[in-house]
Order: structure tokens, then sequence, then C-alpha cells
């Protein structure tokens, strides 16, 4: 539904270029104080690989534990972009257009802190880096072994997040060449140059359309290959029973639209708050996807029993003993408790209502809400099922965290919010020529005698 | 041309009294640092072979029972695929190699070893300075950041290659290894003969007879791994038989 006021394009490039031109003295406090903690978490990356990874807490059944955890997790929240942006572009929703540049933002950006999980988590990263950037070690004359679910990974990150800041890329374009136009000097000059000449003819604009929707189509089989590899990454593992399980793809894509799109709700929220943009963030738009995350958290609960019930089915030693520690051993099991009620058992009915959707205080606590559930169930999938690994009983263990650990997860979730509001400084986060696009072609629908605005629009 | 080896071990579990120096021969033998109460409690104790202790029964008639864990150079081996680097392979004797320089430290091949017998270090290893000649030469002391895990004492069976098969020419039998002492440290450490060493491939040998014993079994055997390393169970007197 359109319940917005209709602007001239004077009024749209002012109001959502404001982020570009002002800055508020509370911007810069926020941006100041997630640097400051992006810098503590620096300092302890630093520490932990001068000083090995006997700082974490990690031994020996617990190989992996929350550097993993905040992995899949970011990796989860970047499955926001393409969600929004891809499925509704080519499925032509309407309320998408204010939601999309956000969320392919925080696509690259949680992709980025996501990859930068598993670099630092190897007992060598410096090797590591090599391998990364190059598939063969001349000195030891070998390839990468392309059996392990280690080489597919970031193969399809990789992949994931060249495409997306492709697409961001291209979405760009036009906005870039507004802001062209607008600046002086050196500003002048580099947008210029990332604008690739953009003069907005005819030609220029079938083009950028025509990128924009191959793109989308293109990015969508990489949307459902990443967190699937991701989950192969436990899946693959024959000796961690409750990880070795073939639901582990689908689980992992749809909790990951879960937590992606509650993030892009959250940050949604935050920004119209932040630069003032109640007139393009509205009360339909944050409506609108709740009510696509009821359905995603209701298919993702689906997907959450069943692996449960494979799980408990199988009356496995060892695997009863990882359902055993995640439902009643504390502390993992007061983390299940918590878990559940914010990832489904709180949000979700309240996001039945309409009321609800409509507040965009109780939204910003739902979505919010919705991610800490989705970061333990990342937790209580890797820890118990590593601690319980088996049945010689004599190795199993649990796993705490010690503080170099919780001050780079800290640090995680400063950078990705840190990167998103200098890139707000930088480009606009709300596509101009979209917005002026849902003006222009914005359908009327009778309904009676009354003339109601259309969510989709036909051709 | 040599004769293909491939190399396997039995442990007779009813000889096994858990007395330990298999455990401290290993260490020695590989340089694997001294393991304090802090590595024991924080789960971080390094032990290529160790000793499980089970109880059985109940109180007044509780028996333990022993069983020693190492790594199993399974045949169809789950850390070696995902492993990203070839850090850990299987060459053609049998034997699942862990190459340190080529280790990155990801770790998933201590998350998909069932056995749990492999070892991360966390920290530089260190050695009291009254220990540093006791270092054996022919190991390499591993660095931070890398796995490490039983080789079945390559370095004695290269040593063997290289005096039987390469200087005398000869073949390198069962015999050979036992008596030129190039058998693993565990193995030469064991008062009990509970663990056996020598050629899958010898049909003569004491491991092939003894592991096809009617009481040999493997280790998580339904989980494919296909392991080299043989188990015989108990003999239990009080048992009826089948």
């Amino acid at each position: 539904m359109y319940e917005g006021k209709t602007y001239s394009n004077k009024q749209i490039n002012d109001d959502l270029l404001s982020s570009l031109t002002k800055s508020s003295l509370v911007y810069w406090a926020i941006v100041g104080t997630l640097g400051l903690i992006v810098l503590v978490a620096t300092v302890a990356v630093a520490f932990m690989i001068n000083k090995g990874l006997g700082v974490t807490g990690l031994n020996r059944p617990v190989m992996w534990g929350f550097f993993i955890t905040n992995f899949v997790f970011w990796i989860g929240i970047s499955h926001a972009g393409v969600m929004l942006s891809a499925i509704l572009r080519l499925s032509k929703a309407e309320w998408r257009r204010p939601a999309t540049r956000a969320a392919e933002v925080l696509t690259i950006f949680s992709l980025m802190t996501a990859v930068l999980m598993p670099l630092i988590h190897s007992g060598r990263p410096w090797r590591l880096v090599y391998w990364v950037m190059f598939p063969y070690d001349f000195q030891r004359g070998i390839w990468m072994d392309i059996r392990s679910p280690l080489v597919w990974d970031p193969a399809a990150v990789n992949t994931y997040l060249t495409s997306s800041i492709l697409f961001v890329f291209v979405a760009l374009i036009p906005d870039i060449a507004i802001i062209r136009d607008r600046s002086s000097g050196i500003k002048k000059i580099v947008y210029s140059v990332l604008s690739l000449g953009w003069r907005g003819t005819t030609r220029q604009w079938k083009f950028q359309a025509i990128a924009g929707i191959l793109l989308s189509a293109l990015i969508l089989p990489v949307f459902v290959s990443v967190h699937s590899i991701v989950s192969w990454d436990f899946g693959m593992a024959i000796a961690v029973k409750s990880w070795h399980s073939t639901i582990f793809a689908p689980y992992f894509v749809i909790g990951a639209v879960h937590s992606g799109v509650s993030g892009v709700v959250s940050v949604m929220i935050l920004m119209r708050w932040l630069f003032g943009w109640q007139n393009y963030v509205r009360h339909e738009h944050i409506d609108a996807l709740g009510r696509l995350l009821l359905v995603i958290a209701i298919a993702w609960f689906y997907f959450l029993l069943m692996e449960f019930m494979f799980g408990i089915y199988g009356q496995e030693g060892d695997e009863l003993a990882t359902r055993h520690m995640q439902l009643l051993e504390p502390p993992w099991m007061w983390f299940f408790i918590v878990f559940i009620i914010t990832a489904f058992l709180f949000p979700v009915p309240m996001w039945l209502f309409r009321r609800v959707r409509r507040n965009l205080w109780l939204m910003l606590i739902t979505t919010i809400s919705v991610n800490i559930g989705m970061w333990l169930e990342r937790l209580l999938i890797i820890v118990p099922g590593l601690a319980r690994k088996q049945v010689f009983t004599g190795t199993w263990y649990t796993y705490a965290p010690s503080i170099i650990e919780i001050t780079i997860i800290g640090g995680t979730f400063a950078m990705v919010l840190m990167l998103f509001l200098l890139f707000a400084k930088i480009f606009p986060l709300i596509p101009l020529f979209d917005i002026k696009e849902g003006q222009v072609l914005q359908d009327k629908i009778k309904v009676g005698k009354a003339e109601i605005p259309a969510v989709i629009r036909e051709e | 041309m040599a004769k293909q080896h491939k190399w396997g071990m039995v442990v007779d579990i009813d000889r096994c009294i858990g007395c330990q120096a298999c455990v401290i021969a290993c260490q020695s033998e590989n340089n694997v640092p001294i393991n304090e109460e802090v590595d024991f409690l924080s789960r971080r104790a390094k032990q290529w072979i160790r000793i499980d202790r089970f109880w059985e029964g109940e109180y007044p008639n509780v028996k333990a029972r022993f069983i020693p864990v190492f790594c199993q150079h399974c045949d169809n081996a789950p850390c070696e695929p995902v492993c990203p680097t070839y850090a850990t392979y299987h060459n053609d004797q049998g034997l699942n190699v862990q190459v340190y320089n080529r280790c990155v430290g990801t770790r998933y091949c201590a998350n998909n070893c069932p056995y749990q017998v492999r070892f991360f270090n966390f920290f530089n290893p260190s050695w009291p300075e009254s220990l540093w000649n006791q270092l054996n030469p022919d190991v390499t002391v591993r660095s931070r950041g890398i796995m490490e895990k039983c080789t079945f004492c390559v370095q004695r069976i290269r040593r063997a290659e290289r005096l039987i098969e390469g200087q005398k020419g000869e073949e390198l039998t069962d015999q050979k290894i036992k008596d030129g002492n190039f058998m693993p440290a565990c193995v030469n450490a064991c008062p009990t003969d509970t663990l056996v060493f020598g050629d899958l491939n010898d049909e003569t040998s004491e491991v092939v007879r003894k592991s096809k014993s009617d009481r040999s079994y493997r280790l998580f055997a339904e989980l494919g791994t296909e392991p080299s390393v043989f188990y015989l169970k108990k003999v239990d007197p009080a048992a009826k038989s089948h």
C-alpha cells in the first residue's frame, strides 16, 4: 500500500542525500564509540595471533567455538540482502524500494566480517591468508584439496561477496551520478569515476535495468548455495553425530533468512530514526516485512522441530547425550530456553498483530530479539555437538569462551554497524531512483468505489 | 622393488594393565611436551596414545577396564578429506600422515576424528632446560597453531627401511623389525605385549595372525573408517559361551 506523500524529485534528493551532507553529533558519537570497540577488538586479535589460540577457551573436544558461531551468524545476516533485493525485485513487490539498498549493504559488510572469523580462528592465519588468495603452494608443490568443505566454503562466500558488491554497485550508479552533479572538487572527480559516465540516457537506463534483473536472477542460486555450503562444513563431519545431518542445508538457509530479514528491519528502523527518513521508511514497509518474517519464522521452526526429531529418533548414545546437553544441562539449557523464547515464542506471536507490525518500537525489539536467539542457536548446534562427540565419555567436556573471544565477537558487531554508518556518509542508504520510480509507477486498484494503491505492480 | 608395506597394530585388551608406560614412551620418543595439571584441567593435554579407563559392574564387584586409544590410521580416514591443504593424507604404506609444514590449523580434522586422537598446539611447546638434550632429533618439534597425532613412529620405520632395505638390500620382514628394535616406542615399552606392531601385508606376521582372531574388532567400525588397528576383546571367564 502506498501511504506516503508524493514529493518532487529535488525534495527526494535533498532528503535522502542528507546523510552525506549533514552529520549530527549523535552520528559521530555513535561512529566514534563503535570505532573504539573495533580498535579494542583488533588489539585482542593481535594479542591472540601473537600468543597462540591458547588464549581462547577452546579445548580438545570443542575445537570450534565462538568464532565459528559468529561466522555462521554473520553469513546468516548476509542472506537478507539477496532475499529482499533479488527476490522482491523479481517479484515486483513495491514495498521493497526503501529496503533494498540497506539490505544489500548489510550483506556486504556482514559477509566481510564473517570471512574474518575463520581466518583469525585458524592456527596459522598467515599461511591461511596465502591459501585464500591463491590455490597453489609453490614451495610445497600442492594444490588445495577440493574434497574439503573448507575449500567449498570460501569459494561460495567469495562468489557471494563479489556478486553482492556488483549488485549494489549497479544499483548505485544513477545515485552516484546525482551526487557527482551536486559535489565539487576532489569529490566530484571520485564520484565521476564511480558513476561510469552516467548521463541518464534511455540506453543507459535500459542497461542498468537489465543488469539489475540479470544479477538478481543469477545471484539467487548463489544465495541458496552459500549457506548450504556453510552448513556442509558441519554436515560433512561424520564423527560429530548431531552435525552429520541431511537436513542442515535447508535448515541453515531458512534460519539465515530468518535472522537476516530481522537484521534488516532493525537496521531500517534505526536508520529512519538516525537520519530522519520518516517519509521514506514508513509503517507500511515494516508491516510488509513483518508479514514476510512471520512466514519465514514458521518455516524455520518446522525445520528446527524436524532437526530435533531426527536427532532423538535415532536413539544413539552420543546424539542423545548432545540433546541432553542442549536441553537439560546448565548453562546450555538456559541458553536453549533463551534461544527458543527470543527466536520464536516471543516475536512470532507478536507479529501476528497488525498493531505490533506497525509499531516501530515493538518491531525493533522483536527483530533484535530474533537475532539474539539465532546467535544462540548456532552456538547450541556447534558446541554441544562437539562436546559430546562419540561415545568416548572420558573425552566429553564443555566450553566457556575467554574474555579475548568475547571482545572479538563484540568487535564484529561494532564493525558491521560502523561500516554501515560510514557507508551512509559516502553513498545514500535508500536508492533515490528507486523511490522516484515507485512514485511514477504507483498503481491504483479499484475496490468498489474506492481507489487503493497496489502493493504489487502488474504489467 | 621393495615389498609394499601396510603397517598396522593389534591391541590385546585382555593384556592391558593400564600402566601408562606406552604413554610415557611415546611422549619421550616423539617430543610431546610435558602435560601439567593445568593442561589436563583445560583439556588441552597432548597424549598421542592415551589409556581410557572405564568402570564396569556394580559395587562391590567393580572392575577397571583399560583401552589404549591412539590414531587408528584409518584406510578411509574422516580427517583426510576435510583438510583443505593436504596436511593430513594417506601414504602408500597405510599410514595416515601429518605434514606439519602444510598445516594451517583449521582443526577440522580434529572435529572429524571419532577417536579424538588429534592434538592441537594451542601454544608453542616448552621444556625445562634440563630436558633440552632429551629431545629426539629425528622428530620435529611442533610449533603453535598446528595439529599433531600418532605417526606409528614413522621415523623408526624409515630408519628400518634405510638400514635393511636400503643398505643391506634385504626384505623388511616382521622378524627383522622386531630384532632391529624398529617398533614404535609404545610397543617397545609395553610390559605385557598388549601392543603388537607389524606389516598387515605380510601373511606370516603376528599382527595378521592376531587380527584374524575371533576376539578381534575395530573401534567404531560402523562409521566405515576402516582402521588399521585391531582390538582383541577381553576374555571373560565368567561369560557363557554363545
